[in-house]
């Protein structure tokens, strides 16, 4: 389990826990970003990274990426 | 309906073309209307179409009706406290599954919805191909296409709309699977005690089995909030706590398999996407960024000057000539020497002055 900041760029990645307060967690899961969604790391340098989710773009400060928790996808295409 | 005016929302994600179809919807006879304490605002406008009066409401973005900002709140609360005849869901239909997210939750609401799917040549563009057919059928909504930019597929949309407020409304159940049994059980309770909260029976149970944090304060007064509150914590227990990403992720699961049913892909995810990213790696790149930025600035602000430079020069000339000519017109009419320095130094010159600036305003905006 990994925090998303340390994630490399365009590596699919499954989140496995969002460990953050009620409004961030509910806008997150409302646009798709639940436990066990596939996702990607489109950008990582300094500054909110940018992910992604099948045809969506999220940009996500680089605080909030602390509170998101994921594990590597071995030999699986994000969808 | 007819004879009275037709009341229609216009919502959707941001950025998916509701103002622009506003805007082409009543042309010039907008007008903006602020929402109280807020800075974010709704617009009104009026049109006719065929004998019918149509007032049409434009509402802030939001990717869902779990309202966590005030803007989001503003579209939900006028959704569901406005009550209009009908709700046109504009959505990026290159984007489908996110955008389908909020028409979902407002079909499940049994809002009268038409969904308007924008900006469909950028899907032709990506080759995808959607099945309008299939998806209006499925969701048992009228659906159209449109390019809101170039005011494609418009009319299609009034008549749509005009057709719909006429019709009940649509609901659309999802099938919430092992927790089904709950939302049943709930809507149940609600129809046999009555409890009624602007919404149906079952739309309520839906939402406060996912916890809407509105609907439950809404219920806090009533006699059966304690019976609610233990069915919901019932539903809870058995999905290990998280009844609320349950809720969501079947929701996008009926999404998913409503979008494959309804569209097909002629070119692969990365054949398609890279294009915008590989703009986005450049004009988000940490050392790149800021130059570009400021390069267009500059070169938008060059612009400005070099074309507003002639015209702030001819504004010059002519109103240095009326002062002169002010001068010579007031001292051969025999009027003293300070009457004729005040209208041509300073009236004449001012106003000169001032209007000078006028080309580079007008240029930038």
């Amino acid at each position: 389990m990994i925090p998303l900041h340390h994630v490399a760029v365009g590596v699919p990645v499954k989140i496995v826990e969002i460990d953050a307060g009620r409004d961030l967690q509910g806008q997150l899961k409302h646009m798709g970003f639940l436990k066990g969604a596939c996702i990607k790391v489109i950008q990582n340098t300094k500054g909110p990274l940018i992910i992604a989710k099948g045809n969506l773009r999220l940009a996500l400060g680089r605080g909030m990426s602390h509170k998101v928790f994921v594990e590597e996808l071995q030999g699986r295409k994000v969808a | 309906m007819s004879g009275s005016t037709v009341k229609i929302a216009l919502a959707g994600n941001p950025n998916s073309g509701k103002t622009t179809t506003f805007n082409q919807l009543v042309g010039a006879r907008e007008k903006i209307g602020n929402w109280h304490g807020t800075t974010v605002e709704r617009k009104e406008g009026q049109l006719k179409y065929q004998g019918q009066s149509v007032k049409v409401v434009d509402l802030p973005g939001t990717y869902s009706l779990s309202a966590y900002s005030i803007d989001e709140r503003i579209a939900r609360d006028f959704l569901i406290k406005g009550k209009p005849d009908v709700v046109v869901t504009i959505i990026d239909a290159s984007n489908l599954e996110r955008n389908l997210y909020l028409v979902i939750q407002l079909l499940e609401m049994g809002q009268n919805v038409v969904l308007a799917l924008n900006m469909m040549d950028v899907v032709r563009r990506h080759g995808i191909e959607i099945d309008i057919k299939e998806l209006s059928g499925i969701l048992n909504i009228p659906v159209v296409e449109t390019v809101a930019s170039r005011g494609q597929g418009l009319d299609t949309l009034k008549d749509a709309m005009i057709q719909a407020s006429t019709k009940d409304n649509p609901e659309v159940r999802i099938d919430y699977g092992e927790r089904e049994e709950d939302v049943k059980n709930l809507e149940e309770f609600f129809t046999r005690n009555d409890v009624r909260v602007g919404m149906s029976p079952r739309a309520l149970a839906v939402k406060v089995l996912e916890g809407d944090a509105a609907v439950l304060k809404k219920l806090e007064e009533r006699e059966c909030h304690q019976d609610v509150l233990e069915k919901r914590d019932k539903a809870e227990k058995a999905v290990d706590g998280d009844l609320e990403s349950f809720m969501i992720e079947r929701r996008y699961a009926y999404i998913n398999g409503l979008v494959k049913e309804c569209s097909h892909h002629h070119l692969t995810i990365e054949e398609r996407m890279t294009q915008s990213d590989r703009i986005d790696k450049i004009l988000t790149n940490r050392f790149l960024g800021i130059p570009i930025f400021l390069s267009l600035m500059y070169v938008l602000f060059s612009l400005v000057f070099k074309i507003g430079q002639p015209m702030v020069d001819m504004i010059g000339h002519v109103f240095g000539f009326l002062g002169e000519r002010a001068v010579g017109f007031i001292l051969s009419q025999g009027g003293p020497q300070w009457m004729a320095s005040l209208i041509s130094d300073g009236i004449v010159a001012g106003v000169g002055s001032v209007l000078s600036f006028l080309p580079y305003i007008l240029l930038l905006s």
